[in-house]
């Protein structure tokens, strides 16, 4: 097999980031996935595939035009459809929230809601909250400082409840922590270090 | 050998890619022409299937082939789908017969384009069965117990003796017996076990969830029939494992099974409710404890006596008397394991498979007995502490327990602590203090690393070991550049992928022990062959200068004691013919193993307020003082014990796995029914390592760290409820109506 269609642990920070983004660039060129070239506006209309109705999502800022059934939940669409898998699936219950994004800026499980019923809303998931390529958004500096994380399979969802609920003025304490970030479990149990990253970034005071 | 007994707290070096949602879990991977499986589960726990409808599954549009043991690929290895020698081989239910053997088994699997076509498709299959009577798990069994053939791991007898059980008993001055009960549990790693398969003629690719690529990749071999050259296994990233992924479970046959009947890349992911069966589960256990202890606090003898449940198809044993062994200069004492054969899915290894109930138990009857002798709980464990281990009859490798239990002590404030039960009060709380002794073997494997010095001075490590959140990809790259004098950047890490030396699975805190062993050792063995390089070569600086008086630091080598008098490995590599210089260590116990006895140790205090009239409990402090060799990485190690810890907590207070004892299906299989804490569960909670050199354990000098935290901590807090409220708990977990019953 190509070494490019793999996903590969090869080596130190920089060169393995280097090399996942292009296995990655590799993927999504191949059919049949829809991802970047959905992302296109100048879509011309046609009438989808029966059962299917052609919707238009706001995501990270960009628009997506893209034909779904009614049942497709958000999360399967962001995951299966357009390939934004940084997004996880830990229920598909609103159990656990590890798929949790923020829709027009409240936390919201991904998993409870149907992708059809969120059309124009403002989404935007783990990928989008990184000012840019190159630079971290201050809460995700402040889980990898903290090590507010293990296997890191909770932690986009950790880190969307943790933003949200400091720009809401809910973490103003140990305490308030832990209680507004009760919807998101972590079975690795990394419960201190996400607390300490939540309280060290509101106590800059920085806009998040 | 280790320089620094606590290593430095560096960041993972997969943070990035965790923060960012740019790592690929393999759920997470895609390849074109991608099709989706769901699996369809049995609705009874005992019996045949009569028909199996597909009609109104196969109407439906989108749907590629419903896969069951009517029309399953026959398996060639199927000779081999029997209970292994190791705790990773089980007996698989990969739809080769129509027998059903537990509620919540897989029957079949719907295999569609679409997760959505393929989750309606599998809700639509009919099916019939033949019954027969149903055998519950523990405690409602009323089975006959029968002794197991082996215990998990090899070496460890079923059954034993030492001195004379009777004749201690009877010269004891106090005696206690006491029944402690744990229930089914389940890991409930947060990623669902995921598989992608694909073909490429006889050749196989599975990106999967795995705590043992090698393994994995033998077993699935072994059950195909085929080479093992022929299945290439990845798991870049793993969401946690906990001992489910450990196991090679159906689901790793199922998917490249379907993968091969469509002739599609097939994903099969498990929903959360099929991990409540079919990937394991900790055993429930009964356990009986008899002490005696002399007026002053000297054992005089022990019994533990486990009876555990295992499923009717295999024949997995929750080890839970092995710690008793030799915890405590006792000097008569005996174990024993028996387990009932129940309708359950397999049994298996979970967090401390047999240490963690079994510890419960042990330290729970130690600390009642210290209270009947008016002793405190601390005083009567270093009344019977063991120099030696009293089981094997050898000495430690090291044991810093003593320091664990002083500067815990110290740090805790135990001194403070009350001496009569139920004797503090704060408002409505009632406030108790409680501490365990916990303890995890030295478990190590065998494990290849190859490590190749460059002529730039960086360095590539490759060894197929995986991550399982634990920070091993971090840890091994600091190894191999700790030995090398370089910084762990400079080493780039291949892993992940059974296409790297083999190295051990990962259950059983082994993965340091082993393959950071390997690591160790294959870096060392390319410093030696550059030092020979250096002294044996007239240009360099170092030319004739003893081995022993090298040193490599900074990207150098150079002289002890004249640093100044040393050169790069650039320079050196270049002027010796420009070529890389590599080697390729495959690393196992060696005398060590028959000579000393090997284990981790440490202390657990904790701080529990109970709501008089509510039954609540909040563990309002908890300290771990753990001494387990060196540490490669403070910061990572940290977690792992933390983590082990609120793992206690849960084991505890909250996580039991409720039985319907008529069809012996689980109750609660979902995450708001079967309760693990949450953020707002854990308080204070802190880990502090003592430093521990111990040369003699493994060439790494490390001790596994991934288990040791859930070990003492669930009877510390059992015995910090009994200080805060005067009554004691035998029945996990502790829940608000036991408190309040
Ligand atoms: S996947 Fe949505 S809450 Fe668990
Ligand atoms: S980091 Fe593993 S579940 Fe949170």
């Amino acid at each position: 097999m190509a070494e490019k269609d793999t996903y590969l642990i090869d080596g130190s920070n920089r060169r393995w980031f280097l090399k996942q983004s292009s296995a990655l660039t590799g993927l999504l060129l191949a059919p049949p996935l829809v991802a970047t070239s959905a992302q296109s506006t100048q879509r011309q209309p046609t009438v989808p595939p029966s059962g299917k109705r052609a919707i238009t999502l706001r995501i990270n800022k960009k628009t997506y035009k893209i034909d779904v059934e009614p049942r497709e939940t958000l999360l399967d669409v962001l995951r299966e459809r357009l390939d934004l898998t940084g997004t996880k699936k830990g229920c598909d219950h609103g159990q656990c929230g590890a798929c949790t994004v923020h829709v027009d800026g409240r936390q919201s499980n991904a998993c409870l809601m149907l992708a059809v019923m969120h059309q124009h809303q403002e989404i935007t998931t783990i990928e989008g909250l990184a000012p840019s390529k190159s630079q971290l958004h201050p809460l995700q500096a402040a889980f990898v400082k903290h090590d507010g994380y293990q296997c890191g399979f909770c932690t986009p969802g950790q880190i969307m409840s943790g933003v949200a609920i400091i720009r809401q003025g809910h973490a103003n304490s140990p305490d308030e922590i832990r209680e507004w970030m009760s919807g998101n479990i972590c079975r690795c149990a990394a419960y201190r270090g996400i607390v300490e990253a939540i309280g060290s970034v509101q106590k800059e005071g920085k806009t998040v | 050998m280790a320089k620094k007994l606590i290593g430095d707290p560096i960041d993972r070096i997969d943070g990035t890619q965790k923060v960012t949602g740019s790592a690929r879990y393999s759920a997470d991977v895609k390849r074109p022409g991608l099709v989706h499986g769901v699996l369809v589960m049995s609705t009874v726990a005992n019996g045949t299937i009569q028909t199996l409808d597909t009609t109104e599954t196969l109407r439906l549009p989108g749907i590629l082939a419903v896969m069951s043991h009517t029309n399953a690929p026959k398996l060639g290895g199927m000779d081999k789908n029997k209970s292994g020698e190791t705790a990773s081989d089980r007996v698989l239910h990969v739809f080769q017969d129509n027998l059903v053997h537990y509620n919540n088994q897989p029957i079949a699997m719907v295999i569609a384009d679409t997760f959505e076509q393929a989750v309606e498709g599998a809700s639509l299959v009919r099916v019939t069965y033949a019954t027969e009577p149903v055998k519950p798990g523990l405690p409602t069994s009323t089975d006959k117990p029968l002794t197991p053939p082996r215990l998990p791991r090899v070496d460890d007898q079923v059954d034993t003796t030492r001195g004379d059980v009777k004749k201690g008993m009877a010269g004891a001055a106090s005696t206690l017996e006491a029944t402690y009960k744990t229930p089914t549990q389940f890991h409930n790693a947060l990623e669902p076990h995921a598989v992608l398969s694909f073909w490429e003629g006889d050749k196989l690719t599975m990106y999967t969830t795995t705590q043992g690529i090698s393994g994995y990749q033998k077993r699935v071999a072994e059950l195909f029939g085929m080479p093992k050259e022929n299945v290439r296994v990845i798991t870049q990233y793993l969401g946690g494992g906990f001992g489910s992924k450990g196991t090679t479970f159906s689901q790793a046959m199922l998917g490249p099974m379907a993968a091969k009947l469509v002739g599609k890349p097939v994903k099969l992911v498990l929903k959360r409710e099929h991990m409540f069966g079919m990937v394991g589960s900790r055993s429930a256990t009964v356990q009986t404890m008899n002490v005696g202890a002399t007026a002053d606090g000297q054992l005089t003898a022990m019994t533990h006596d486990t009876l555990a449940q295992t499923s009717a198809f295999d024949e997995f044993m929750e080890p839970a008397g092995t710690i008793t062994r030799m915890l405590y200069a006792c000097p008569n004492l005996a174990t024993t394991h028996k387990f009932i054969k129940a309708n359950v899915g397999s049994t298996s290894p979970m967090r401390a498979p047999g240490e963690a109930p079994g510890v419960f138990a042990l330290e729970c009857a130690i600390d009642e007995m210290a209270d009947k002798l008016k002793i405190d709980p601390l005083q009567f464990r270093l009344k019977n502490y063991a120099e030696e281990d009293p089981h094997r009859n050898r000495p430690f490798s090291s044991k810093s327990l003593r320091e664990c239990y002083q500067q815990g002590a110290d740090q805790f404030g135990w001194s403070k602590r009350a001496k009569q039960p139920r004797a503090t009060r704060d408002g409505n709380y009632l406030v108790g203090m409680g501490m365990a002794t916990t303890v995890y073997p030295v478990n190590r494997g065998e494990s290849t690393a190859m490590v190749r010095l460059n002529t730039d001075g960086t360095v590539r490590l490759e060894t197929g070991t995986q991550d399982l959140g634990t920070g091993t990809f971090t840890i091994m790259n600091q190894l191999a550049a700790e030995v090398l004098g370089l910084s762990p950047d400079q080493v780039t890490l291949g892993a992940g992928d059974s296409k790297y030396p083999e190295a051990v699975g990962s259950g059983g805190s082994r993965t340091t022990v082993t393959t950071g062993s390997a690591v160790t050792q294959a870096a060392q063995e390319v410093l030696k062959k550059a030092k020979k390089m250096a002294y044996s070569d007239k240009k360099s600086p170092l030319y004739a200068v003893a081995e022993a008086e090298i040193e490599a630091k900074n990207g150098r080598l150079e002289s002890k004691s004249d640093p100044k008098k040393g050169e790069s490995f650039t320079s050196l590599l270049k002027r010796n013919g420009n070529k890389p210089i590599e080697a390729t260590t495959l690393s196992k116990s060696g005398a060590e193993k028959e000579t000393h006895s090997m284990s981790a140790f440490g202390a657990i205090f904790v701080e529990v307020r109970v709501d008089e009239a509510l039954g609540e409990v909040r563990i309002s402090r908890m300290l771990g003082n753990i001494a387990a060799g060196k540490i490669v990485n403070a910061k990572t190690a940290k977690s792992q014990i933390l983590g082990g810890m609120v793992w206690g907590v849960s084991m505890a207070l909250h996580e039991y796995a409720a039985l319907d004892t008529r069809n012996a299906r689980i109750m609660n299989p979902n995450l708001a029914e079967y309760h693990v804490p949450v953020n707002a569960d854990i308080r204070d909670i802190d880990a502090i390592f003592i430093d521990e050199a111990d040369e003699t354990v493994n060439p790494a000098g490390v001790k596994g760290i991934g288990e040791i935290g859930i070990v003492g901590t669930v009877s510390a807090i059992a015995n910090a409820i009994y200080h805060a409220t005067g009554k004691r708990h035998y029945d996990l977990p502790i829940t608000v109506e036991k408190l309040i019953g």
